[in-house]
């Protein structure tokens, strides 16, 4: 345990130190959560008076019955969001570990490391959760400050209340995490075959794909997210999840990344 | 904790690594006892590496066993790394971190009890005591290779292995870093050092194994020059004739007589009983010496000759 605290300190000593991580730690989740405020702030006003009822899909308006049509149109707007939000828990677990685990590579330092007492279990707990933790924070952050945004440009509680049912919970502490664990593992996996942290960050971003895909079929009408779709990811990621973090961890064995990583 | 029962504090018994088709460690014994240099030196891709990943626990020996400290390997690997410490190929630091935190990383890795003293004392045990807030990444290639020593030690074990502990140093850099190791072997431990500095391997090592693959010879630096050449003598003769070389030869205590340009060449025993008589006999069928001198070999030729014969 305490040498994977060791290690998680380690990691962010360093890999912070690298601007081009720090900016996307830092600068993403501020960007995906000021984008929708954005929007919302500029379309507040003309919202209630030209739209109403009839742009949002009657799946979305069946689950409106009590409330008014620009509330519910609201409420649809900001539930869009939803998809972008899970983005950060993808782009940063990956950012950081690509960066942590290809530079490691080129100092040459996973020798040294492998050979002291930690065990390979405890190095790679120590990277991922050096990954995710920044991840989740930043992730649970941003949506703490959406929610507080979202109520204070359109001080609607039925707006705001839309963004902490279980639909959005279950989203954003539950997919989440998820999300990041299958960032990681795939980074794990890129990082072990690329000597370009660049280009494993790049390569393992592409696991974002389905989630845009996802994002883009929601915007275009095509596909609904309910709470329903989100449970389905959730159940589809967690199997995913455990198929990678085996890859992951049969790739972290001292021979194999002294031997066949190059 | 090391275990002491056995007296060995590297044991190997027929070890060895394949890679597909290749043996880079073809069948290894050796047995190194505390307080011993023990250098081993072969050219480029003699195995020297893989043997030290193979007795630090880093990859698994396809044949054959290891005891380090007592601790076999592939069984007791945990209890392994915390009583060796290794000096890998490359350095293998942090850039970005400073040399403190470097070691003080790794001084937590190792379970080091009194971290920051620890860090301290082999910082300034090192000279780099004054730069140890500094990014390693602006340190010389001599700095980085004294700090990855450094790290080495902070858990004092009882084991060493050292991966060409001088390559790339100026003279100067190079003669502290022996010197440092000299000082190590007083505390008791054994010292495994790779190289292909033979020169090196002369000045440190007790005992030098000359290794490609296999082990190709084992024994002190002295010995294995005599053991294969003998101890030669040379005698600077004004006109060198055949016959010399024939007469000296037929003596039962003189192993080899060449005539090289106006040099007769000795091969013998025991130079310091024999000379003498050799001498008599030599002036006695009209030779005419100017001088008599030892020819010293390197361990250099040593080498070159196991390398290349093989
Ligand atoms: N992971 C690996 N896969 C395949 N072959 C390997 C691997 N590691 C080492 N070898 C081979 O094993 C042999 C020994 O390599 P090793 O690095 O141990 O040599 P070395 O004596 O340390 O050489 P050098 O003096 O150049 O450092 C070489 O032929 C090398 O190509
Ligand atoms: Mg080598």
């Amino acid at each position: 345990m305490n040498k994977i605290k060791v290690m998680i300190r380690k990691e962010w000593s360093e890999v912070f130190k690298n601007r081009f991580v720090f900016f996307v730690v830092a600068f993403m989740p501020l960007f995906f959560t000021a984008m929708p405020l954005i929007i919302l702030y500029t379309s507040r006003d003309s919202g209630e008076s030209t739209m109403g009822m009839g742009d949002v899909p009657p799946e979305f308006s069946a689950m409106c019955d009590t409330t008014s049509g620009a509330e519910c149109f609201q409420s649809f707007i900001v539930s869009q969001f939803l998809l972008l939000f899970l983005m950060i828990p993808i782009i940063i677990p990956v950012t950081i570990a690509s960066y942590s685990i290809v530079g490691e590579k080129t100092t040459r330092t996973l020798e040294p490391l492998l050979a002291t007492p930690i065990t390979t279990g405890e190095l790679l707990a120590g990277k991922t959760l050096a990954a995710t933790i920044p991840a989740l924070a930043a992730t649970w952050g941003s949506y703490l400050i959406f929610v507080i945004g979202t109520n204070v440009i359109l001080s609607n509680p039925v707006v705001t209340g839309s963004l902490i049912e279980p639909l959005w919970l279950l989203a954003i502490f539950g997919v989440g995490p998820l999300l990041s664990i299958a960032g990681v593992s795939i980074a794990v996996m890129i990082s072990s075959r690329v000597n370009d942290p660049r280009v494993a960050e790049q390569l393992s971003a592409l696991v974002i794909m389905p989630l845009l895909l996802l994002f883009l079929g929601q915007t275009l009408g095509l596909i609904f997210v309910d709470q329903t779709v989100i449970i389905w990811i959730g159940l589809a990621m967690a199997i995913i999840d455990g198929v990678l973090l085996y890859f992951a961890s049969q790739i972290f064995q001292r021979e194999t990344i002294l031997t066949r990583w190059k | 904790m090391t275990n002491t029962n056995n007296k060995a504090m590297i044991q190997t018994d027929n070890l060895s690594k394949h890679f597909g088709e290749l043996a880079a460690v073809d069948g290894l014994t050796i047995s190194i006892p505390a307080g011993e240099i023990f250098g081993l030196l072969g050219p480029n891709g003699a195995g020297k590496t893989t043997t030290i990943r193979l007795l630090t626990a880093l990859i698994a020996p396809t044949n054959g066993t290891a005891h380090i400290a007592g601790f076999e390997v592939g069984k007791q690997d945990t209890d392994i790394r915390r009583n060796v410490g290794i000096l890998t190929e490359s350095p293998g630091l942090y850039d970005r971190l400073s040399a403190e935190c470097n070691l003080g990383f790794f001084a937590e890795l190792y379970e080091v009890e009194h971290v920051a003293e620890q860090v301290e004392r082999y910082l300034r045990m090192l000279g780099l005591w004054d730069r140890r807030n500094e990014a390693v990444g602006t340190f010389s290639k001599g700095m980085r290779q004294k700090l990855a020593i450094a790290r080495a030690l902070l858990h004092e074990p009882s084991v060493l292995f050292l991966d060409e502990p001088t390559s790339g140093l100026d003279p100067e850099a190079a003669l502290l870093v022996r010197e440092f190791i000299n000082e190590l072997r007083q505390d008791g431990r054994a010292i495994l050092i790779c190289t292909h500095n033979l020169d090196e391997a002369d000045r440190l090592a007790d005992r030098i194994a000359i290794f490609n693959s296999r082990l190709l010879a084992l024994d002190t630096p002295t010995a294995l020059r005599r053991q294969l050449y003998g101890r030669s003598v040379v005698f600077h003769l004004s006109k060198a004739e055949p016959r010399f070389a024939q007469a000296v030869e037929s003596k039962d205590f003189v192993q080899t007589a060449k005539i090289m340009d106006n040099k007769l060449v000795v091969t013998l025993e025991d130079p310091e009983t024999h000379n003498p008589a050799l001498v008599r006999s030599l002036v006695e069928i009209g030779a005419e010496i100017q001088f008599v001198g030892e020819l010293r070999r390197s361990l250099e030729d040593v080498y070159l000759r196991m390398v290349r014969d093989e």
